[in-house]
């Protein structure tokens, strides 16, 4: 284990952006965080709960797959793709980190692979930061995810004066090694410390006692047609909020843009929660909000697991608890329809 | 960086069109070179697009055992099939895949006598399956097909139908139209009802395609017959995007119907929610 000083934070992140290019949460006006470039002057957020998740490093909001070019009847297809330059994202809390898993078992593990994803996921290096400011949304422990252990290519830990770096894997080696200069070795006591702190933070959240008890694979049959679905799906606006500020959400749509010069295909992330998600000519197979409500939920929490050796992806991160207009959220929903509650 | 990219499409001509019904249309597809764009099995799909127009999902109605072409049975119903209505021979289209599950023409369907139960555009997927089991004849027993529609002008590939499948020997065509209608001395009457008059024996197996009405009853014939679930296969239909299971329209249960189906048994059906 290495550590540095918070004094000389700054330059380590110089350091690190020599190399590559550095992205930290930081703050906004409206007191919030947000990921954002590094550059001189610009200061790390205390705030790791950034609005929007990270995921978008590895699988933007909106993103080119290929051109077009027509003339007449014919059509030329222009591979748009390129090699993403390397980078870091620093300060990635240990919820955000798991998501990354969920993503990976879509885009990098599974058969086509996509290589978008990889590409980036290939480049990216990211270093995660043991949380110890949980919001009162945050429920990472339900899912087996210990913020005080975060993992990722390098795990850090803060301390009032200090930070403390472990590499996990080559990359994460490789990089520390970078910045051996400016950090030096240590014990881990300073660490066991701030752990158990964290630990007995994350004890006293709303949320802690949240389980998945009731939920999983082969649950589909038993909360499929469950009556509560239509109650709780009632005032739910299909806004889309909560699967945009997931980290997990993967579905996607793929759309033209004619530029004036050529047509680009791009990407960009879509929601279950909309009507026009599964609206075809031929009819609407998800005809309320109600079915559209519990794919999300199902999909989480069942589907997902069921195709992933009982993974649920869902890793508590608690941005479509504090997000959602009318205060609806997975953990109201895990309670009612498979916890305790339904009983 | 890996080359290989699903959503990548490749160039296809259309070199024919046909026109089936005053909503249908079949489009011959080729790669510019004149190959056959890709290989596929019966009851597997493609992605063809207009670029500034869209992407969308096609069964692919000939069959593996054509090696010159792909063609595509398509009906006239939204964004991308109506520009492709108007389309010229000639015309370049972008065209991926194949992706799904075809029908287990090979193992399941083997040595089996087959009923084929289609209405309207949903004999497209079936032709796939038909020509294919027509071109290895001797590895199947007898061939039905009951086939029906709005009225005779809605017959797709009536052609083919007349004078190919019904001179087949061991090949049944039963075909049927919703109303009486001036120069139609066939059976009148709704796909379902027709089914169950025909009466078939029990030890057929029955693929279905059509509007989810004639499914549900067409079901119910065939159960009342003495079907059984294992023994009818039916290609479901839902909005696609990405073809590969990842863009999650088509997700019903833990399945995805673009990667896991479109071929369905109907007790693997049963393990599926309602949702489709």
């Amino acid at each position: 284990m290495r550590k540095c000083s918070l004094d000389s934070l700054n330059a380590v992140f110089a350091k690190i952006a020599e190399a590559a290019e550095l992205y930290l949460p930081v703050n906004c006006t409206d007191g919030s965080a947000a990921f954002s470039k590094w550059e001189e002057g610009k200061e790390w957020s205390n705030n790791l709960n950034t609005v929007k998740s990270p995921k978008e490093f590895f699988f933007p909001q909106t993103e080119d797959l290929v051109a077009f070019k027509t003339s007449g009847k014919n059509i030329e297809i222009i591979d748009t793709r390129k090699e993403r330059e390397d980078f870091v994202v620093f300060g990635v809390r240990a919820c955000d980190v798991k998501a990354f898993e969920v993503l990976d078992n879509v885009f990098l593990l599974k058969e086509p692979y996509d290589s978008y994803y990889t590409n980036r996921r290939e480049h990216g290096v990211i270093i995660s930061v043991a949380c110890n400011r949980p919001a009162d949304t945050c429920f990472c422990k339900t899912f087996g995810i210990d913020p005080a252990d975060p993992q990722g290519d390098i795990s850090v830990w803060k301390t009032a004066d200090s930070l403390y770096w472990q590499a996990n894997t080559e990359r994460g080696a490789a990089l520390l090694e970078k910045i051996a200069d400016l950090t030096e070795d240590c014990d881990t006591a300073a660490v066991d410390a701030e752990k158990e702190k964290i630990t007995k933070i994350m004890s006293k959240l709303p949320l802690a006692n949240l389980t998945t008890e009731g939920w999983g694979a082969g649950k589909t049959q038993e909360l499929f047609d469950s009556p509560i679905w239509a109650e709780m799906s009632e005032a739910c606006l299909g806004c889309g909020t909560c699967t945009f500020v997931c980290p997990t959400c993967q579905c996607y749509d793929i759309k033209d843009f004619n530029t004036g010069k050529g047509v680009v295909r791009f990407r960009c992330w879509d929601s279950c929660m909309y009507s026009d998600f599964t609206k075809m000519s031929a009819g609407q197979p998800r005809l309320s909000q109600k079915e559209r409500f519990r794919q999300r939920f199902m999909h989480k929490l069942v589907y997902y697991p069921e195709n992933n050796n009982g993974l649920f992806s869902c890793v508590g991160c608690g941005r479509c608890v504090a997000k959602c207009p009318i205060s609806m959220n997975i953990a109201k929903v895990m309670k009612k329809i498979g916890g305790k509650e339904n009983e | 960086m890996n080359n290989v990219e699903a959503l990548i499409p490749k160039i296809g001509v259309i070199t024919d069109i046909r026109i089936d019904t005053p909503d249908i249309k079949t489009f011959r597809v080729v790669t510019p070179d004149g190959e056959k764009p890709f290989e596929h099995r019966p009851g597997q799909c493609a992605m063809l697009s207009m670029p500034g127009v869209g992407e969308a999902m096609f069964s692919i109605t000939s069959s593996p055992t054509n090696t010159e072409y792909m063609e595509f049975s398509i009906k006239k119903c939204g964004c991308v099939t109506e520009w492709l209505h108007q389309a010229e021979v000639g015309q370049q289209v972008t065209v991926r895949g194949p992706y799904g599950n075809p029908f287990p023409v090979d193992d399941a369907f083997r040595g089996k006598n087959m009923l084929f139960v289609a209405g309207g555009v949903g004999l497209a997927p079936l032709r796939s399956v038909i020509n294919y089991c027509r071109h290895y004849r001797e590895n199947y027993g007898t061939i039905d097909i009951v086939y029906g529609s709005r009225s005779k002008d809605d017959l797709l590939d009536y052609r083919e139908i007349i004078e190919e499948w019904s001179k087949d020997e061991g090949v049944n065509v039963h075909l049927t139209i919703d109303r009486e209608q001036e120069g139609w001395d066939g059976h009148v009457g709704f796909v379902p009802n027709y089914v169950k008059e025909l009466g078939f024996s029990t030890d057929k197996t029955a693929i279905l395609c059509g509007p989810p009405i004639m499914i549900k009853f067409t079901l119910d014939g065939l159960y009342s017959l003495g079907f059984e679930k294992t023994q009818i296969y039916t290609t479901l239909e839902m909005r696609m995007k990405c073809g590969i299971g990842k863009c999650g329209r088509c997700n019903v249960g833990s399945k995805y119907i673009c990667k896991d189906g479109p071929v369905f048994r109907f007790d693997e059906l049963d393990e599926l929610p309602d949702e489709y």
